[in-house]
């Protein structure tokens, strides 16, 4: 049964993501909200493992959450499934259809859902920043961290100095996890 | 039979060397399929790209189903994605099984909260370079915003929100140029 939720789910992912990439997170994120697969906390841990693995991030996020549901099968399951529907698209799209992104239809369709993309992606990150910018304390009540809030705006600051710009993600994650155990985040 | 094993072996390979995916794995599918393999020219390459990004579904993995749907139909098509997908299910298999056993330790605890900021601060950044790049008018701006509001306040589906923004799509384009249009 967990199987056959998990393949609708990452079917109607992969059937509705467009764009690529990123464009899984808002799908990944209401997952969260409907069933108690993941956390978001776990799905940023699952950000910070697809930067630094090869391959499609689409995929490796797909996969990831699959095993933490169900372990292997589950992983298998929903890779595929979100999968499915390109290749059932695209052999459609190279059989009968030639000239399909130069299509007004498509250019016109396009042209809405682009920077509706962009901002599912930005309402998505909201999100990650709501759980991992802000803790729980005893009592229950939310309280910003400032360390990490800190250390986020220290890695966003060097990010954009043009010489480090093109450094590979997995070495600021590398000196994130230093600094959070130096730090005791 | 051999062909469809080289499809699935190429792509694996691919699959493996290429990090962060989208317009980061054109170099690599370039140098092994224009360059190395000579299976498409530069040009079907880069038209399979365009309608990758106007398709669902991830990007790399409509490339791979044209390229192998184009040298071996719908095989060829099923064994390249497979090649694709299969390096990132080993590897995250792994690194999945390995973290969960590791999350309960305290260092591992705080090396996930330092990662999980730099997370923030990678994302951040990829939020504002998708943003620069789509939004191209006032009318983009307004589609950005609506969407952005209804997706943090409402509780309405993404898959509605993203069906909804291609009505508008088409309402804006087609039909709404109609009038200024010359005869």
């Amino acid at each position: 049964m967990i199987y056959l939720q998990l393949f609708i789910e990452f079917f109607k992912t992969g059937l509705f993501a467009l764009g690529g990439g990123l464009a899984t997170l808002p799908f990944l994120m209401e997952l969260t909200e409907r069933y108690d697969w993941f956390t978001k906390a776990q799905l940023t841990d699952m950000i910070a493992v697809s930067e630094s693995t090869p391959g499609p991030i689409g995929v490796n996020m797909a996969t990831y959450a699959g095993f933490h549901t169900a372990g292997i099968p589950g992983a298998v399951t929903a890779t595929m499934a979100l999968v499915l529907p390109s290749i059932l698209i695209i052999v459609l799209i190279a059989k009968f259809l030639s000239g399909f992104s130069e299509n007004r239809i498509v250019q016109a369709v396009f042209y809405g859902i682009r920077p509706a993309v962009a901002a599912l992606i930005a309402s998505a990150v909201f999100g990650l920043f709501k759980t991992s910018l802000l803790l729980y304390t005893e009592s229950g009540t939310l309280t910003p961290a400032w360390g990490i809030i800190l250390l986020a705006l220290i890695t966003f600051v060097l990010l954009n100095i043009p010489r480090l710009k093109k450094l590979h993600p997995i070495i600021f994650l590398i000196f994130g996890a230093v600094m959070g155990i130096l730090f005791r985040l | 039979m051999k062909e469809l094993l080289e499809l699935f072996c190429t792509f694996a390979q691919i699959g493996a060397l290429t990090f962060g995916g989208g317009l980061a794995m054109l170099p690599m599918l370039k140098h092994e399929l224009v360059d190395k393999k000579e299976w498409v020219t530069e040009e079907e390459l880069l038209d399979y790209y365009a309608i990758g990004q106007c398709t669902p579904g991830i990007i790399a993995v409509n490339t791979a189903t044209f390229v192998g749907y184009k040298r071996k139909g719908i095989w060829g098509g099923v064994l390249a994605t497979l090649g694709m997908v299969f390096p990132s299910l080993v590897i995250i298999s792994l690194v999945a099984s390995v973290l969960s056993n590791f999350m309960e330790n305290t260092y591992v605890g705080h090396a996930l909260a330092g990662i999980r900021a730099v997370v923030c601060a990678l994302m951040l950044g990829t939020v504002l370079t998708l943003a620069k790049k789509s939004l191209v008018d006032w009318i983009c701006y307004l589609i950005f915003f609506g969407v952005l509001i209804l997706a943090l306040f409402s509780p309405i589906p993404v898959v509605l929100l993203v069906l909804l923004a291609a009505a508008a799509g088409i309402g804006i384009k087609i039909f709404g140029r109609k009038k200024d249009k010359p005869v």
